[in-house]
C-alpha cells in the first residue's frame, strides 16, 4: 500500500468518548427488554458444605415471585460442566463445575440456588427467605495449607489438592548451578487480587422460544468464544445463539471467562420463555468472580562473581482456588517463559504446581502471570547486585540481552526486538538519576526520618496472544488469530468489521485510524462494527493485549486486500494495466499521468453498480482477514520509582514515578498513555494497597471497597512518561501491545524502591503489599526492637 | 446492594419530623446526608422500616458566634465547614477536620448531625467535638436537651440520644488564641482514619498552658488523651512534648482490625500527638 500515513501516530480524540461521557451508553444494566424478569442467586455462606436441603417454599410465596430453583432442580439443564480451556498437562485434574452446586459448595459465594422475580428488589428480598440446610465440612483456604499432608479435599474424588504440575527446561541447569561462583535466592507471596473494573457483571437473556433463539447481552471480553462454550454448556445449536457486549466498562480478565450466571440465565430463560437478567453487586462481584495473583514463587539465581546470570531455577505454586476458571491452568504458564525477564543466560529451569482451595476460583488479571515472573526477576537481580557489589544499573546492563531481531532466550522464547540499554539510559536521564542518589545520600547522612528509596523495573513481556501453532504446543484449547472484514459502502464510507472485543481500549479509535490511513478516507467515513457475533461472526475477542498486534493486523491486512480489489476496478474503468497505478491518500492515478485518476469512493460505488467490472470480478468492494501471528510481540520498557518512607510509621509516598516504554510502532499515543498510566496505578495497587483475604472457614475478610483498598488518583503522583521505538518484526505495523506493560512492570519497581529506602537498616525481604504496619515492623525488627 | 424495603417521608418542619419519627416506631430513623446509614442499608447491615428525610430543613443549617461557644447547624455539611469564616481560634478544628473528610462528594452530602449521631468511633469529627468540650443538642417532641459531648458517645455507633430525637445543634467552645491541627492517618484519602488526633493547643513563648488532644479510632468511642493533656501543660521543648505523647498508653489497647493491630495503633498515637501538637504550635 502507498497511502501516507495521516492518523497512525496522531492523538487523534477516541471516537468513543462522546457517548460514554455523556451517559449514552448501553451498559448491560441500561437494557430493558419487554416482559423482563430479575434473577437473584443465593450463595453459600460457608467455605466448604453439604447441602442437605433447599427449601424454597418462602420465597415462592413472597410477592413478585416467579419462579425459584435449587441446583438439583436445574441439573438437567446442562449438557456440560463451566468449561476449563487450557488442560496445561494430560494428567491435569479437572472437576465438575456445574452454574448452581448440586450437593457440596466449595467456596463462600458458590452458587446453591437462584429466585427469579418481577423486579430486581423483589428477587433480592425473595432470595433471603430461601432456607437451606448445609452440613458444615473443613476447609483450606491457602496452598501452604491445602498442600500439608491431611489437608481437607477440596474435591472429594481427588486423592490430594493438587491439580496439576508443568514444567518447563531449557539448557543443563544443574550445570550452570554447579559452576556458579554465586547463588541467591528469593521467595515471594504474590498477594490475591480482586479484579475492580468500573462496570460489575451483568446478564440477559431473551429468548425467542418459537425459534429456539438466544440473544445474550453479557459484560464479557469475549463474546465469540461465550457463544461457543455456552452453546456447549446448554447443549443448544452454536447458530441458534448470538451474544452481543455492548458498551463494556473495563475487564483487566475478570471478563475473559465463561461464567455460572451466563449460563444460569439462559436455562432460566428457557424454563420460563421470558427474558432473565442479573446484575451483580459490587460485594457479590468480590465473592462471584474471579481473583488474580495468589502464588508462592521460589527463584534461584546462579551467576558468576562479576554477576553474569548463568541459570534459573524457578519453583511457583499457584491457588486455583476451588474450581477451574476458563484459563485458570494456563496463567502461570504465561509468565512460565519470562522468570530470565530482560536478561541472558545458559540455562532455565520452572516448574508449576497448581492447587484447589475453599476460595473464589482464580484467573487471567491483567498481565497474567508477567506480573508475577516479572516482580520475581526484578526482585532477584537486586539480591544478586547486592551479592556481588553492583548497582542496579550495572547488575542489569551486564546481563541485558544484546540488541537485535529474534534474540533467543533464555526462557526458550526468541524475542523478536532486544534494545534494552538506550530505553533505560532514557529513563535515569528523565528520572536524573544522580540527583536523586544525591537527595538519598544527604536525608541518610543527616538522619532524617523520611528516607528516600529509588527502584527499578526492567521488563520485558510477551504479548499479541498467539500463533495457533504455540497454543497448540501448550494445550491451549484455542487458536490465537482474529478476523476482519473492511468494507466499503455505496456511499464511499467504509465499515471495519472485528473480532476483537473492545471494553475501554479504544480500538474503534485505533481501527478507524489505521483504515483511514490505509483506504485513503477521512477518519469520520469510518465505522468499526464489533461485540455482536451476527454482526461480527468470527473473533477470539480481547485480552492478553492481543487486539492490536493480531486483530489490529488483520484489519490492516484486509484493507490492503480492498486496495488491491479497488486498483484491479481502477485499472479496468482507466483501461491501464494494475502495475501502472499508483494509490495515495485514496485515489488511484496512473503513473505519469496524474489527471487521470479513480477514488476509492468511486471505486467503492462501482462495484456496487456491478455496472462495469473487470472479467470474473465479483461484486462489492470488502476483503476479509483472519491473521494468525508468526510470533508473540515483546515489549519492554524502564520503570523508575522514588518513594519516600516515614521510618516513623510505615507510610510509604510515591514521590516521582518515571516509565520508558517500548511498545513498537505506536497507534495513538494518547491511547498508549492512557494504557501506561491506569496499568501503573494498577501495579501499585497491588504493591501498596490491594490484597484479599480470607479467615481460615473460608469467609472472604476483603468483602467490599472499603476493607480492599483500591487506591484513587489521590494516592498517586503524576506520572512522567516516554517511549523508545523499537518496531516489532513480528507484524507488518511494527506494533507490540501496551494494556498490560503498566502493571506488570511496576508492582518490583515500587517495592524495589522500599527495599531501597531501608537497604542501610539491613530489614530482609519486603513484603507485599507493603502496608504502612509492615514496613513498620521491618524497620523495628532491623533495629532489633519492638515498639 | 439494594437495601429492604423501607417507606420513606420527607418532613417540611421540624415538629413535623419529630411526630414522624414518634410514629414511625423503634426502627424509624432520621436522615440527612445519608452517607453513613445508607451504606449500611444497601449492605442490609441497617433495615430501617421509616426514614424521615430532614434533608430539606433549612433552618438547621447554619454556623452562629453565640458568644462564649459557636452553634453548628446539624445540617451543615462538611464542605460548608471546612471554609465555614465563624470557625476562627481553636475551633478552626473543626474546618481542619470537616478537609479530611472522605472524598469531594462526602463532604458536600455528609452533615455534621449525621456524622456526631452515627457515632462511628473511627469518624473523624467526633474527636473533634470532644477535644473543643462540645456539646449536642437533641430535640424530641418532649422538647429539648443539652447533652455533652463527653457523656453523648456511648459506644460503637452508640450514643445518648433517644429513640424519636433529633440532633439539632452541635456547639464547640471558641478557645480564642488556641492554635489546633487534625493529624489523620489513613491508607488512602478518602478512608477513615486508622488513628487520627485532633489537638487545640494554648501556648506562650514555646510554652504551653493548655492542652486537648482528642483521639479517633483508638476506642470504641472518641476519647480524650487526659494523661497526655495533664503532661504536656508546661512543657516547652520537643523532649518534654514527646514524653507526654507517650502517655498515650494510659488510654487503654485499642481493638486490632484488617489495617492495624494493636500494638501499631498505639505507636501511631504517639507519633500523630507529637506530630500534632509541633503544628498546632507553629
Amino acid at each position: 500500500m502507498a497511502a501516507g500515513q495521516k492518523y497512525v501516530g496522531g492523538g487523534v480524540p477516541r471516537k468513543e468518548d462522546p457517548q460514554l461521557l455523556t451517559g449514552q451508553a448501553t451498559f448491560v444494566e441500561n437494557l430493558t427488554v419487554p416482559g423482563m424478569v430479575h434473577a437473584a442467586l443465593v450463595r453459600s455462606p460457608y467455605g466448604a458444605a453439604r447441602i442437605k436441603k433447599v427449601d424454597l417454599s418462602a420465597a415462592l410465596a413472597a410477592p413478585d415471585v416467579v419462579a425459584a430453583f435449587s441446583g438439583e432442580d436445574l441439573a438437567d439443564e446442562w449438557a456440560a460442566g463451566l468449561p476449563m480451556a487450557w488442560p496445561v498437562t494430560d494428567d491435569i485434574r479437572i472437576p465438575d463445575h456445574w452454574p448452581v452446586a448440586k450437593d457440596v459448595v466449595r467456596y463462600v459465594g458458590d452458587a446453591v440456588a437462584v429466585v427469579v422475580a418481577t423486579s430486581r428488589a423483589a428477587a433480592a428480598d425473595a432470595a433471603e427467605l430461601v432456607d437451606v440446610d448445609y452440613e458444615e465440612l473443613p476447609t483450606v483456604v491457602d496452598i501452604e495449607g491445602a498442600m500439608a499432608p491431611g489437608a481437607p479435599r477440596v474435591h472429594e474424588s481427588f486423592e490430594n489438592n493438587e491439580c496439576y504440575t508443568w514444567t518447563h527446561s531449557t539448557g543443563d541447569i544443574d550445570a550452570a548451578f554447579a559452576k556458579a561462583d554465586v547463588v541467591v535466592k528469593g521467595e515471594y507471596t504474590q498477594p490475591r487480587l480482586i479484579p475492580n473494573a468500573m462496570e460489575p457483571r451483568a446478564v440477559l437473556v431473551q429468548p425467542s422460544p418459537a425459534a429456539g433463539d438466544f440473544t445474550m447481552w453479557s459484560t464479557t471480553q469475549i463474546p465469540h468464544i461465550a457463544k461457543i462454550l455456552l452453546s456447549m454448556i446448554l447443549g443448544i445449536s452454536e447458530s441458534k445463539m448470538r451474544v452481543i457486549a455492548p458498551d463494556v466498562g473495563g475487564g483487566f480478565g475478570s471478563k475473559l471467562n465463561v461464567y455460572a450466571e451466563e449460563a444460569l440465565c439462559i436455562a432460566l430463560a428457557r424454563r420460563l420463555g421470558l427474558p432473565v437478567k442479573w446484575v451483580a453487586g459490587r460485594s457479590e462481584g468480590y465473592l462471584a468472580t474471579i481473583h488474580g495473583r495468589d502464588q508462592l514463587q521460589e527463584i534461584e539465581l546462579a551467576a558468576t562473581s562479576e554477576g553474569k546470570i548463568l541459570g534459573y531455577r524457578v519453583k511457583i505454586r499457584a491457588n486455583m482456588g476451588a474450581y477451574l476458571q476458563l484459563v485458570a491452568p494456563g496463567v502461570p504458564l504465561l509468565g512460565g517463559f519470562l522468570y530470565c525477564g530482560s536478561y541472558g543466560g545458559e540455562a532455565y529451569h520452572f516448574e508449576c504446581t497448581g492447587v484447589f482451595t475453599n476460595t473464589t476460583p482464580t484467573d487471567a488479571y491483567r498481565g497474567a502471570g508477567r506480573p508475577e515472573a516479572t516482580y520475581a526477576i526484578e526482585r532477584a537481580i537486586e539480591l544478586l547486585a547486592r551479592k556481588v557489589g553492583l548497582d542496579s544499573i550495572e547488575i542489569r546492563k551486564l546481563n541485558y540481552l544484546p540488541q537485535g531481531e529474534m534474540v533467543p532466550s533464555p526462557g526458550g522464547l526468541e524475542f523478536d526486538s532486544t534494545n534494552y540499554a538506550p530505553n533505560l539510559d532514557r529513563a535515569l536521564e528523565l528520572l536524573g538519576h544522580d540527583a536523586v542518589r544525591a537527595e538519598q545520600a544527604e536525608r541518610r547522612a543527616q538522619g532524617s526520618t523520611k528516607v528516600l528509596g529509588l527502584g527499578f523495573s526492567t521488563f520485558v513481556e510477551m504479548c499479541g496472544l498467539a500463533p495457533s501453532q504455540v497454543l497448540a504446543s501448550l494445550n491451549y484449547g484455542a487458536g490465537g488469530w482474529d478476523a476482519a472484514t473492511v468494507r466499503m459502502l455505496p456511499t464511499g464510507k467504509a465499515e471495519v468489521v472485528t473480532g476483537t472485543s473492545p471494553h475501554g481500549q479504544g480500538h474503534v479509535t485505533c481501527w478507524s485510524q489505521i483504515a483511514a490511513d490505509a483506504l485513503g478516507l477521512d477518519i469520520d467515513d469510518i465505522e468499526v462494527l464489533h461485540g455482536d457475533t451476527h454482526v461480527a461472526p468470527h473473533g477470539m475477542n480481547t485480552y492478553g493485549s492481543r487486539s492490536l498486534s493480531v486483530g489490529g493486523i488483520a484489519v490492516y491486512e484486509a484493507c490492503g486486500r480492498v486496495v488491491e480489489k479497488a486498483k484491479t476496478i481502477a485499472a479496468h474503468l482507466l483501461e491501464v494495466s494494475p502495475e501502472d497505478l499508483a494509490f495515495e491518500n485514496g485515489s488511484f492515478s496512473v503513473k505519469g499521468v496524474p489527471d487521470r485518476t479513480k477514488a476509492i469512493q468511486e471505486l467503492a460505488y462501482a462495484a456496487w453498480t456491478a455496472h462495469s467490472l473487470p472479467e470474473g470480478t465479483e461484486p462489492g468492494l470488502e476483503a476479509n482477514c483472519v491473521w494468525d501471528p508468526p510470533n508473540f510481540t515483546y515489549p519492554f520498557g524502564s520503570h523508575l520509582c522514588v518513594v519516600e518512607v516515614d521510618t516513623e510509621t510505615g507510610d510509604v509516598d510515591i514521590l516521582r514515578y518515571v516509565a520508558v516504554d517500548d511498545c513498537g510502532t505506536v497507534i495513538n499515543p494518547v491511547i498508549v498513555e492512557g494504557q501506561v498510566h491506569g496499568g501503573v496505578a494498577q501495579g501499585i495497587a497491588a504493591a501498596l494497597y490491594e490484597e484479599a483475604t480470607y479467615a481460615e472457614d473460608g469467609t472472604l475478610e476483603t468483602s467490599s471497597m472499603i476493607n480492599y483498598l483500591v487506591p484513587s488518583a489521590a494516592e498517586f503522583p503524576s506520572f512522567e512518561l516516554d517511549r523508545t521505538l523499537t518496531p516489532s518484526t513480528s507484524n507488518p505495523l511494527g506494533v507490540k501491545g501496551i494494556g498490560e506493560a503498566g502493571t506488570i512492570a511496576s508492582t518490583p519497581a515500587v517495592i524495589n524502591a522500599v527495599a531501597d529506602a531501608l537497604a542501610h537498616l539491613d530489614v530482609g525481604e519486603v513484603p507485599i503489599p507493603a502496608t504502612p504496619e509492615r514496613v513498620w515492623r521491618l524497620i523495628q525488627n532491623a533495629k532489633g526492637g519492638a515498639a | 446492594m439494594i437495601p429492604a424495603a423501607f417507606e420513606y417521608e420527607r418532613p417540611s418542619s421540624l415538629a413535623e419530623a419529630l411526630k414522624m419519627l414518634s410514629e414511625g416506631g423503634d426502627d424509624a430513623r432520621p436522615i440527612a446526608g445519608g452517607h453513613s446509614l445508607l451504606p449500611l442499608m444497601r449492605l442490609r447491615l441497617a433495615r430501617p422500616s421509616l426514614l424521615v428525610d430532614i434533608g430539606g430543613l433549612a433552618d438547621l443549617r447554619y454556623v452562629r458566634d453565640e458568644g462564649d461557644h459557636i452553634a453548628i447547624g446539624a445540617l451543615c455539611t462538611h464542605h460548608e465547614l471546612a471554609s465555614a469564616q465563624e470557625l476562627t481560634g481553636g475551633c478552626r478544628l473543626i474546618a481542619q477536620v470537616a478537609r479530611q473528610i472522605g472524598d469531594p462528594q462526602v463532604r458536600h452530602r455528609g452533615t455534621i448531625g449525621g456524622s456526631i449521631a452515627h457515632a462511628d468511633p473511627a469518624s473523624d469529627l467526633p474527636a473533634a467535638v470532644l477535644a473543643l468540650d462540645g456539646a449536642v443538642v437533641a430535640r424530641g417532641a418532649g422538647g429539648s436537651r443539652t447533652i455533652p459531648a463527653a457523656d453523648f458517645f456511648l459506644g460503637p455507633l452508640m450514643s445518648a440520644l433517644e429513640p424519636g430525637e433529633i440532633l439539632t445543634e452541635v456547639r464547640v467552645a471558641k478557645r480564642v488564641g488556641c492554635g489546633s491541627t487534625y493529624e489523620k492517618f489513613q491508607r488512602r484519602a478518602q478512608d477513615w482514619a486508622i488513628v487520627a488526633v485532633a489537638a487545640v493547643i494554648e501556648s506562650s513563648g514555646g510554652t504551653i498552658s493548655n492542652a486537648a488532644i482528642g483521639l479517633t479510632n483508638m476506642a470504641g468511642t472518641p476519647i480524650r488523651a487526659s494523661g497526655v493533656e495533664e503532661a504536656l501543660a508546661g512543657a516547652a521543648s520537643e523532649e518534654a512534648i514527646a514524653e507526654a505523647a507517650g502517655r498515650v498508653s494510659e488510654v487503654g489497647t485499642p481493638l486490632p482490625d484488617q489495617n492495624a493491630s494493636s500494638e501499631y495503633r498505639l505507636h501511631l498515637a504517639e507519633v500523630l500527638i507529637r506530630r500534632a501538637v509541633a503544628n498546632a504550635m507553629s
